[in-house]
């Protein structure tokens, strides 16, 4: 595996990380430290930057307008982005677009217009409504919120989704819900307007995380009609396989990014601060503590741009995918609590990044399948289709 | 446990208001009829927390406050959100003192 970086990829990231140094990080000094969004007119600004650097809309494929870079280079800028207070879930405040619901792109031309497009042009806001109460690790078997056809044109749904994000901010989302029986083959995703009668968010989550936060959903007696199905009735779980397996790549690659700033703050101030009359630098405990980091961080690495190469090449890499998620999401977060170890007081105070750094890490080893479920989906593809 | 801040009124006043922690959390302001006219938040970028908030309020006092009430919360971020919603669902518009809040920006609720 090599994966020295191209002209072309070095020019990005350098671009990259100027961006977030000088753009970024500077209005963070006057943001609160949970902070999620910068107001209007700097986002405005911000994008103008982004779309400058012809880097605007990431995630969009090129034949909808997105930058045509491979999963490498994508995977190189996750690494960069992320690598500021609120990096590790709202990268440089959203400022390179996102599109974040990959199962739209299967959507019919009609469902595109109405849905598709205006998301990519961020004039309308979505969200993303799989998990329940009864369990999100496994949805093919928890979901219970249930849809029944009414006549030809409509079908009525009621159930309760738990932990969705940003549902009281959306315009529309995907909500997934039995049609049929048991497992996979019972569940449909379903395109809902936020606005609909019926469609009722109850709550805000509290969690470790405020950026984005989560929300419950209660749905009742809420009328869908029947052309607001994406993809196949049943087949909910079969759209985007592929596309997800992508978005997982960039995801991993950003607990990665906070990771690494985490390291390079524990090393400069391992070197300046003294206790006992010596930096702490010159200890041979704080020395172990950075050479774990160092070698967790390019473990991290090699894995997630090892899954991001496969991908490129065309090559199966639904197992790396899984395989760097689970490390990234992992060692990261071991990185960023020994940095805070480090720190002192210091690493526990919202003076500090790490803070905010920790307790979303935390959320990442559990969010988009726990680590454990990780390690299922690996095993199943080593061992055998058994453990299906 | 409600989502409502439903904690007992606390007279607006210097003596109670000095008596308050540092801590980080959320907080409504109402007038002499008890009618909530402003929620406020306590973030990390506040010098000494809710005590510090609600001394700027004492100070400015131009809004007739004549009770308070608080929850201490490290979620202050996400508990404003959600209680500005809660009274934006009672009452389909913000408080009256909540001046710079742009409502198409924010959630909508259901509470109920
Ligand atoms: C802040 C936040 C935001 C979220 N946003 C969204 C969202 O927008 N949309 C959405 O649909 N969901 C969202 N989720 C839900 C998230 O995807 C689920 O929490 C996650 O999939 C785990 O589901 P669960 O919480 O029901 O845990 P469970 O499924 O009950 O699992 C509990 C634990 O069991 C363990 N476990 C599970 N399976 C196995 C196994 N096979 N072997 C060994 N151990 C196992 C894991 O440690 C797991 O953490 C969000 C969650 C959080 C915390």
């Amino acid at each position: 595996m090599d994966f020295t970086l191209n002209e072309e990829q070095t020019m990005i990231v350098d671009m990259v990380r100027k961006f977030v140094q000088q753009e970024i990080i500077p209005l963070e000094k006057d943001l609160d430290p949970d902070a999620d969004e910068v107001d209007h007119d700097t986002y405005v600004k911000l994008v103008e930057k982004t779309k400058a650097m012809g880097l605007y809309g990431l995630d969009t494929p090129p034949e909808y307008g997105g930058p045509d870079i491979s999963m490498v280079t994508r995977t190189l800028i996750a690494i960069e982005c992320s690598q500021h207070r609120a990096g590790l879930y709202v990268p440089c405040y959203n400022a390179f677009g996102g599109a974040r619901q990959a199962q739209l792109f299967e959507a019919t031309d009609a469902q595109k217009e109405k849905y598709l497009y205006p998301m990519l042009k961020g004039e309308k806001k979505v969200f993303f409504g799989l998990s329940e109460p009864s369990g999100g690790s496994d949805p093919a078997r928890a979901i219970q919120t249930k849809a029944v056809r009414d006549g030809n044109d409509h079908w009525v749904l009621n159930g309760t989704k738990l932990w969705i994000s940003g549902a009281d901010r959306a315009d529309y989302g995907l909500v997934f819900a039995r049609t049929g029986g048991e497992g996979r083959s019972g569940v449909t995703a379903f395109i809902v307007e936020t606005d609909w009668p019926g469609f009722n968010v109850t709550r805000v989550v509290h969690t470790l995380r405020s950026a984005k936060y989560a929300t419950e959903i209660h749905i009742e007696n809420l009328r869908v009609p029947h052309e607001n199905i994406l993809g196949e009735e049943g087949g909910g779980f079969a759209i985007a396989n592929d596309r997800l397996a992508r978005q997982r790549v960039p995801y991993a690659a950003e607990c990665l990014g906070v990771a690494i700033r985490a390291h390079e703050m524990a090393v400069e101030y391992s070197k300046i601060r003294e206790t006992f009359g010596a930096t702490l630098s010159s200890r041979q405990g704080i020395q172990w503590m950075l050479v774990e980091n160092e070698i967790d961080l390019r473990s991290a690495r090699l894995l997630v741009l090892d899954a991001a190469a496969k991908c490129d090449k065309g090559l199966p890499f639904r197992t790396e995918s899984a395989i760097a998620k689970l490390v990234c999401a992992e060692n990261g977060f071991r990185v960023v609590d020994r940095s805070m170890q480090i720190h002192g007081g210091l690493g526990v105070a919202k003076d500090l990044p790490l803070e905010r750094w920790f307790r979303e890490m935390r959320i990442r080893r559990i969010g988009e399948g726990p680590s454990e479920v990780q390690k299922h989906v690996i095993a199943r593809d080593i061992i055998g289709a058994s453990l299906r | 446990m409600s989502i409502r801040l439903d904690k007992p009124w606390i007279e607006f006043s210097k003596q109670s208001i000095d008596r308050l922690t540092g801590h980080l959390g959320v907080y409504q302001l109402a007038n002499a009829g008890k009618e909530i006219i402003y929620i406020g938040v306590a973030g990390a970028r506040s010098r000494f927390g809710l005590r510090g908030e609600l001394q700027k309020w004492l100070e400015l006092d131009d809004i007739a406050t004549s009770f308070f009430r608080l929850e201490v919360t490290m979620a202050y971020k996400t508990r404003h959100a959600e209680l500005l919603q809660i009274f934006l669902y009672d009452f389909k518009r913000l408080p009256l003192a909540n001046k710079n809040l742009n409502v198409k920006s924010m959630g909508r609720l259901n509470v109920g």
